[in-house]
């Protein structure tokens, strides 16, 4: 009896051992940099399958790979053979010229690539993009029933429906946004503004900011608007804070990552009762506009610069086996993925019809970022009382366009 | 000890500071009077898979380059980082001195500034959590002290877990004890009869509970230093002033502590250091709306994860450098006049 649970066991332990691909990589060195979210461990996880004697792959996932990136691919040659980016990543790798065009690697091995994942900066390829990802919004079908509330098109409906669902005692904080500042809480509002409103940022060809000043007013009441229905501690609320209090019921509207979807459906998450209600659906419109108030992002690899020839095909080819179209029909729950013969689920929709909808992309200049921030430091003074809407958006224009001239970007 | 002898002996920890604690500052000054090369941008045509392409402006990474290395350092700047509006803003001084109605109004906006709203924040953990965590201290080393000895192993080692826990754990986990649905969160709900209250959500409670968490943090640090400092009060001295009938505050007071002074002021200034550079607490408590200190500018600056900001960090750090020794400069005095008395 012993031998055979022994038997039994060994045989477990060989049957789980992932299945070695021979993807015909000639000899190389992958070394992988990327975010660490479920998506992207399924693609670097598919890739790793190509490891053989000859072929090296490790990954690092790391919610601070952004911060890594440059220094690890200044080096020579580069700690990290692929770094996995998002389009607002993307632009430092660029400026400092530290990844390679890909273009004669796809002419030779990329014929599983349809063309919209090529990402062309002047013409030539720098990135792979393999999925797309959004904020769109989130409900619990059960509580809208009970209060009576049609799905919100708009955030004005969404002010009312949880002004309904609190009237009716159903819940006292039903709605949840991520105004954790800085970094959160100016997603938010960019969504709203120059996603929603379609406000502009910069003027064309320059690092000079040029923000609206009427709609980015109207973005900011907006949010000032939702205060109450999100409750006393809305300032530390990023989706993770804010996760638990959605798995304990208290919350029934709230505006999430496309790519963090499966954590609240069915399967993954920790609370089955709220999750057969818990639905999705493209963001909100606002202020009479027709486009859901959202930035859509991608995600994609880049292949280093400073590594050899021979490193660069064998990381080229094993990501390529990471992003294959049998990945994503093995894994379609896991993102909305760019990739040929992908079929959308219902988990996608928010993604997909936020993109159909005509939602920008999150703006890829370089100097996005230190708007983003600049944005993310003032915004929660407003939503405080502490300063006026015209206030807030000098004080974060000329906190930028300090940052912006240290940085060299504006003279 | 001649001057020679001594110096040979210093030399060794001499030039480990020298390599590990004066150059980098030096490096930081020298980093903190640049800013980066303009940039030179140019119009590229961009594509993607959502909006197709569209022309957007980037940086010529080799004609940067070039500027780059035939200047490393970047641009001279002066002293202009630390004026501007991110660090000392005296423009911005100037000008809200000059509208205000009354001081207090231009107080309250000049702490709005980042720079400032940072020192302020910094300037109040450091000056409460310094004596809040001394008196804490002290009181569970003389506590501790009267525990029968066998005890005392196990008492000790309970005393001395804040220290043990990582900061930003520590900071997590109680971040999540005060919440609304948390322990201590809950339990205040229950007393105070008021279902809306939230340490977290108004800038005065957020700063108690970081000066809380600051003052059980450092305490076992100063714990354990007194209560070694305890058992080398001079058995024969307390007794006589039993027996002189001194009570029990009396032994503490003229015994005790005049004993524990020289340990006091020595533990003063590496709190005071080591609370100047308060950070990863507000990170834990997601406090950056209610809360920022110096060395939360200078993350911010650096880990911004697409424009790191040297010469702005390395002038935010110049000016932590100079607020603490302007802290440390009654001490340093002190020790300066009597290494002059001796000599």
């Amino acid at each position: 009896m012993k031998r055979l649970l022994a038997f039994m066991a060994v045989s477990a332990a060989f049957l789980t051992v992932p299945a070695y691909a021979d993807c015909g990589i000639a000899p190389g060195t992958v070394n992988i940099l990327a975010n660490d979210f479920q998506s992207i461990r399924t693609v670097t996880g598919t890739a790793a399958e190509c490891a053989t004697a000859d072929v090296k792959i490790t990954a690092n996932h790391n919610k601070a790979f952004a911060d890594l990136m440059v220094a690890a691919l200044t080096a020579n040659p580069a700690q990290y053979s692929v770094v996995v980016v998002a389009n607002g990543s993307l632009s430092p790798l660029l400026s400092a010229d530290l990844i390679r065009p890909l273009d004669d690697l796809v002419a030779k091995f990329g014929q599983q690539l349809q063309p919209s994942q090529l990402i062309k900066i002047g013409g030539k390829t720098m990135a792979i993009a393999f999925m797309a990802n959004a904020q769109h919004f989130y409900y619990r079908e059960d509580v809208l029933k009970q209060a009576g509330v049609a799905v919100p098109k708009t955030y004005e409906e969404v002010l009312a429906a949880a002004a309904t669902i609190r009237d009716k005692g159903i819940m006292k904080e039903p709605l949840a946004m991520s105004f954790l500042p800085t970094w959160d809480i100016a997603e938010e509002f960019l969504n709203i503004y120059y996603g929603g409103l379609g406000g502009t940022l910069f003027e064309q060809g320059t690092a000079n900011p040029a923000i609206d000043k009427e709609k980015a007013g109207q973005a900011l009441n907006l949010m000032k608007e939702m205060v109450p229905f999100i409750g006393p501690d809305y300032l530390t609320y990023d989706s993770d804070v804010f996760r638990p209090k959605w798995y304990a019921g208290q919350v029934a509207m709230a505006n999430m990552w496309g790519s963090s979807a499966a954590l609240v459906l069915p399967g993954q998450s920790p609370s089955p009762e709220t999750a057969k209600d818990t639905h999705l659906t493209v963001a909100p419109t606002v202020g009479g506009g027709k486009t859901p108030a959202t930035m859509v992002w991608w995600d994609g690899f880049t292949i280093a610069k400073n590594i050899s020839d021979a490193d660069a095909e064998a990381s080229f080819r094993a990501m390529l086996h990471g992003i294959s179209p049998d990945m994503a029909a093995k894994h379609p729950e896991d993102a909305v993925w760019l990739i040929d013969g992908y079929k959308p689920t219902p988990a996608a929709m928010g993604v997909i019809n936020s993109v159909k909808g005509g939602s920008p992309t999150y703006p890829t200049v370089p100097y996005m970022g230190l708007l983003h921030e600049a944005l993310g430091a003032q915004i929660a003074d407003f939503i405080q009382g502490k300063k006026s809407a015209e206030e807030t958006l000098a004080d974060a224009e000329k906190a930028y366009i300090t940052a912006a001239t240290s940085a060299g970007f504006i003279k | 000890m001649p001057h020679r002898t001594f110096f040979a002996f210093m030399l060794p920890s001499l030039s480990a500071m020298l390599i590990f604690i004066a150059l980098p500052i030096l490096s930081s000054a020298f980093q903190s009077l640049h800013i980066e090369h303009p940039r030179v941008l140019i119009e590229t045509e961009t594509c993607d898979p959502f909006a197709g392409c569209t022309t957007e402006t980037r940086v010529d990474a080799e004609a940067t380059r070039k500027l780059e290395e035939a200047q490393p350092a970047g641009k001279f700047n002066g002293l202009g980082t630390y004026f501007n509006s991110a660090h000392l803003a005296v423009a911005d001084v100037a000008e809200i001195w000059r509208t205000a109605p009354n001081v207090w109004q231009a107080l309250s906006k000049i702490t709005d500034l980042p720079f400032y709203r940072a020192l302020l924040f910094t300037l109040a953990y450091t000056f409460v959590v310094t004596p809040l965590s001394l008196w804490l201290g002290l009181l569970i080393a003389l506590a501790v002290n009267m525990v029968p000895q066998r005890l005392r192993g196990a008492i000790t080692y309970f005393t001395l877990l804040p220290m043990l826990v990582p900061t930003f754990l520590g900071a997590l986990v109680l971040f999540w004890m005060i919440d609304a649905r948390g322990l201590i969160g809950a339990a205040l709900i229950a007393l105070s009869g008021n279902p809306d209250l939230s340490l977290k959500a108004s800038r005065t409670l957020t700063w108690v509970v970081l000066f809380v968490h600051g003052a059980w943090n450092s305490a076992p640090f100063v714990f354990i230093v007194f209560y070694a400092a305890i058992q080398t009060v001079p058995r024969d001295t307390l007794e006589s002033a039993i027996i002189d009938g001194a009570s029990r505050w009396q032994q503490q007071r003229f015994v005790v502590f005049p004993h524990l002074r020289p340990i006091a002021i020595f533990l003063t200034l590496v709190l005071i250091m080591d609370n100047f550079r308060v950070f990863e607490s507000i990170v834990a408590f997601s406090a950056t709306a209610q809360a920022s200190s110096l060395s939360v500018l200078v993350f911010k600056d650096l880990m911004n994860g697409t424009t790191r900001l040297y010469g702005s960090a390395a002038a935010t750090s110049m000016l932590t450098i100079l607020c603490i020794a302007l802290l440390m400069m009654p001490s340093m005095v002190r020790s300066w006049q009597t290494f002059k008395g001796k000599a």
